[in-house]
């Protein structure tokens, strides 16, 4: 057991503890900040693994954004501030599939590499990490920025009631009511949307 | 180093996401489950990419780079349709979802909506 090893295990298990509140809290935004504590854990295990450039785009993009991201998420589905009673089914499959996910691919990963010992690679500084990206991975570094601009796109059209509706569904409200009075119909349905 | 160690932590976090996916009700939260599978995922990269000795290096931890921007573009899109749901059902939990619903009764409800702001 090296250092190395002692800190794997310590922060390992605050990884999991921490990603047992989440999945097991009663507190919607409990569970968000005990996914902070998780995903620190998991940049911490990054960072023992000389993975710098991984460790802090976590800490970046995970603790900073999608975090934040899902509080916001939390706090605009107006979650109730106290313990909730009504956010779990009751599962026995759920702990079923899960326990045997978790634990068939611990079983399968320790069967495999036992108690073996490796020495740690040069670290993932981000010149290297750099170099590696534009080097050899160039092309799905290019197919990825088109992915985030289409994920921009659409999460700007989903959230748009007004530029995303079936025409068969403007047909029917111009044929119900006339074309004058679909257009006023229209018009309160997004600024009642926006009020919310 | 023992590389059994953040392995065997990614196969409990991802087992601790599935239970979470198929456990909770409210939408967040199994975007949040979906969170924690991601990082198992990142964690099995970068542990490998330590423990295999490959022709490119740092391969492992480019591809965990590239599944960290995926998750950011997966969680702003997966919002924008919860807080979609959200306004047309004033409910985010997932089993209330109405998975076939025949276009006839949709007009009506729309219709009712507009009547009812008027």
């Amino acid at each position: 057991m090296t250092a190395a090893d002692v800190l794997l295990l310590a922060l390992g298990a605050v990884a999991v503890g921490s990603g047992v509140l989440v999945v097991a809290t009663k507190h919607l935004v409990r569970a968000g900040l005990y996914l902070v504590v998780c995903l620190g854990a998991v940049a911490g295990i990054y960072l023992v693994l000389t993975a710098e450039l991984v460790a802090w785009v976590q800490v970046l993009i995970y603790v900073g954004a999608v975090v934040v991201l899902l509080l916001f998420a939390v706090m605009l589905t107006r979650a109730p501030i106290g313990a909730s009673d009504d956010l779990d089914r009751p599962g026995w499959p759920a702990a079923l599939i899960g326990g045997g996910t978790g634990l068939g691919l611990a079983a399968l990963l320790v069967d495999a590499y036992r108690w073996s010992s490796v020495e740690l690679p040069a670290a993932g500084t981000a010149g290297r990490i750099g170099d590696q990206i534009f080097r050899s991975w160039v092309l799905p570094f290019e197919v990825l920025s088109v992915l985030l601009l289409a994920a921009l796109v659409g999460a700007i059209i989903l959230s748009r009631p007004d530029i995303g509706r079936p025409p068969a569904d403007r047909a029917a409200d111009s044929g119900r009511s006339g074309v004058p009075a679909g257009r006023t119909g229209a018009a309160p349905t997004a600024g009642d949307g926006r009020s919310r | 180093m023992r590389p059994v160690i953040p392995y065997v932590t990614a196969a409990l976090l991802f087992g601790l996401g599935v239970y979470g996916v198929l456990r909770r009700r409210n939408a967040v939260l199994v975007l949040m489950a979906v969170e924690l599978m991601l990082n198992a995922v990142n964690l099995v990269l970068v542990t490998a990419d330590t423990t295999v000795r490959s022709e490119l290096p740092h391969g492992g931890q480019v591809f965990a780079l590239f599944v960290i921007v995926l998750a950011a573009a997966e969680v702003g899109v997966g919002l924008a349709i919860v807080l979609q749901l959200y306004r047309l059902r004033a409910s985010v939990a997932v089993d209330e979802v109405p998975l076939t619903e025949p276009p006839a009764t949709l007009a009506p409800a729309g219709a009712g909506t507009i009547e009812e702001n008027r």
